[in-house]
C-alpha cells in the first residue's frame, strides 16, 4: 500500500515538476497520470496493491470534492450578484453537454460499426 | 461558570485541523446516510447535501473559510493523487478503447468543445463578467485540472472549484432522466456523457448505476482533463476571451 501511494505521488510529483520546467499548458497531475499510464503499458499489468490504491482513492472520489464546494462562501457576492448567468451556465451548459456528448457517440457508432453486427 | 471549559474547548479547537477535517468527513457520511435511506435519490446528491451541512456549521459558528480549509485540505489534497490514478481504469479500458476508439475521439471532440462553450455563452447572453467566463470555462472537468487551468488563463481558481463541484452535481442529479428521455440505453455511451461533462461526480453517480457506466464515465473524466488541458487556451484565445 506505501509503495503503491509513493508511486501515485511519485508520478504527480514528476509531473508537476515536469509542467514547471517546459511550461506545458497541462496541469501536473494530467501529466502524472500519463505518465503512470505509460509505466503500465510498458509494464503489461497493473501491479495490485496499485490498483488496491487507485480503487480506494477513486471510490470516495465525490468527498474530496467537498472542500473545494464550501468555498462558494467566499464568491457569495459574485455568485449573488451574477446568480442568472452561472445558474445559466451551469444548468443549461451541463444538459447541453451531456447531450451532444451521448448523440454524437451514438451517431459515430452507427457510422463506424458495419450493419446487422451490433451486439447489445 | 459552566461556559468556561467550553469556550475553552472551542479555543483549542478552532485553532487546529482536526476538527473541520473530522466534520468534513462525518458530515460526508451523514450526507451518503441520507442518500442511501432516500433509495439513492440523485436529487439527494451527498456531495451537494455535505457542503450544505457544511456552510451551515461555518455560519452558524462563524468561522472564516481559511479556517475551515486548514482542516479541510487535506481531503482537497487527495484531488491530485486521485487524478493520477485515473491511469488505472483507462488502462483496464484499453482493449475496448482501442475497439471505440473513433467514437470516443468524435464523442470526446464533440462534448468538450461543446462544455467550454455552452457554458460561455449562456453566461455571456446574461451578463457575466469576464473573470467569471473564464472561470466557468473548464467547469466540465475534474478540479485540480480545472483549476489549474483557470489560473493558468487568468480566471479564479477558488470560484471554478465551486462551478466545477456545482457542475458535477447538476450531471449527477439531471443525467440519467435525461438519457431516458432521449432514449440512450447503451451504459458506455450514457458514462462516456457522464464523464465528459460531469468529471468525478458525475462518475460516482455512473458507478451506482452500473460497472460499465462507471468505467467508461472514468475514461471520458481522464480523456476530457488531457484534452480540454490542451484545447481550451487556443480556443479562448480564438474568442478573444484571453490575450
Amino acid at each position: 500500500m506505501l509503495e503503491a501511494l509513493t508511486l501515485i505521488l511519485v508520478c504527480q510529483l514528476v509531473g508537476e515538476i515536469a509542467v514547471l520546467l517546459t511550461g506545458l499548458p497541462l496541469p501536473g497531475p494530467v501529466l502524472g497520470m500519463l505518465l503512470l499510464l505509460a509505466w503500465l503499458l510498458v509494464r503489461g499489468g497493473v501491479p495490485e496493491a496499485v490498483g488496491r490504491a487507485a480503487d480506494t482513492l477513486l471510490a470516495h472520489l465525490s468527498l474530496l470534492f467537498v472542500p473545494a464546494g464550501v468555498g462558494v462562501l467566499v464568491h457569495w457576492e459574485r455568485v449573488r450578484d451574477q446568480w442568472a448567468a452561472i445558474a445559466a451556465a451551469l444548468v443549461l451548459g451541463t444538459l447541453v453537454t451531456l447531450a451532444v456528448t451521448a448523440l454524437t457517440m451514438v451517431a459515430a457508432l452507427r457510422l463506424t460499426e458495419p450493419r446487422g453486427s451490433r451486439h447489445e | 461558570m459552566n461556559d468556561r471549559p467550553l469556550t475553552a474547548i472551542w479555543v483549542y479547537l478552532a485553532a487546529s485541523p482536526l476538527l473541520w477535517l473530522t466534520l468534513t468527513l462525518l458530515c460526508y457520511l451523514l450526507a451518503v446516510g441520507l442518500y442511501r435511506r432516500a433509495g439513492e435519490n440523485p436529487l439527494l446528491n451527498p456531495v451537494a447535501i455535505a457542503i450544505v451541512l457544511l456552510i451551515g456549521l461555518l455560519v452558524a459558528t462563524g468561522t472564516p473559510y481559511p479556517t475551515y480549509f486548514d482542516g479541510a485540505q487535506f481531503v482537497h489534497f487527495l484531488l491530485g493523487p486521485a487524478t493520477v490514478s485515473l491511469a488505472i481504469p483507462l488502462y483496464r479500458q484499453r482493449e475496448r478503447l482501442r475497439a471505440l476508439a473513433l467514437p470516443i475521439a468524435a464523442a470526446l471532440l464533440a462534448g468538450v468543445l461543446t462544455a467550454a462553450l455552452s457554458g460561455i455563452g449562456f453566461a455571456a447572453l446574461l451578463g457575466a463578467s469576464k473573470a467569471t467566463l473564464i472561470s466557468l470555462a473548464p467547469k466540465s472537468v475534474t478540479a485540480p485540472v480545472a483549476m489549474g487551468i483557470s489560473e493558468k488563463l487568468g480566471g479564479l481558481p477558488s470560484l471554478t472549484a465551486v462551478l466545477v463541484v456545482s457542475t458535477g452535481i447538476v450531471g449527477a442529479v439531471f443525467g440519467t432522466g435525461l438519457f431516458r428521455l432521449l432514449r440512450i440505453q447503451d451504459d458506455a455511451i450514457k458514462g462516456f456523457a457522464m464523464g465528459t461533462s460531469s468529471h468525478g461526480i458525475g462518475t460516482a453517480r455512473a458507478f451506482q448505476v452500473s460497472p460499465v457506466m462507471g468505467a467508461f464515465s472514468g475514461l471520458a473524466m481522464a480523456l476530457s482533463a488531457l484534452v480540454t488541458a490542451l484545447l481550451l487556451p487556443p480556443l479562448l484565445h480564438w474568442i478573444g476571451l484571453v490575450a
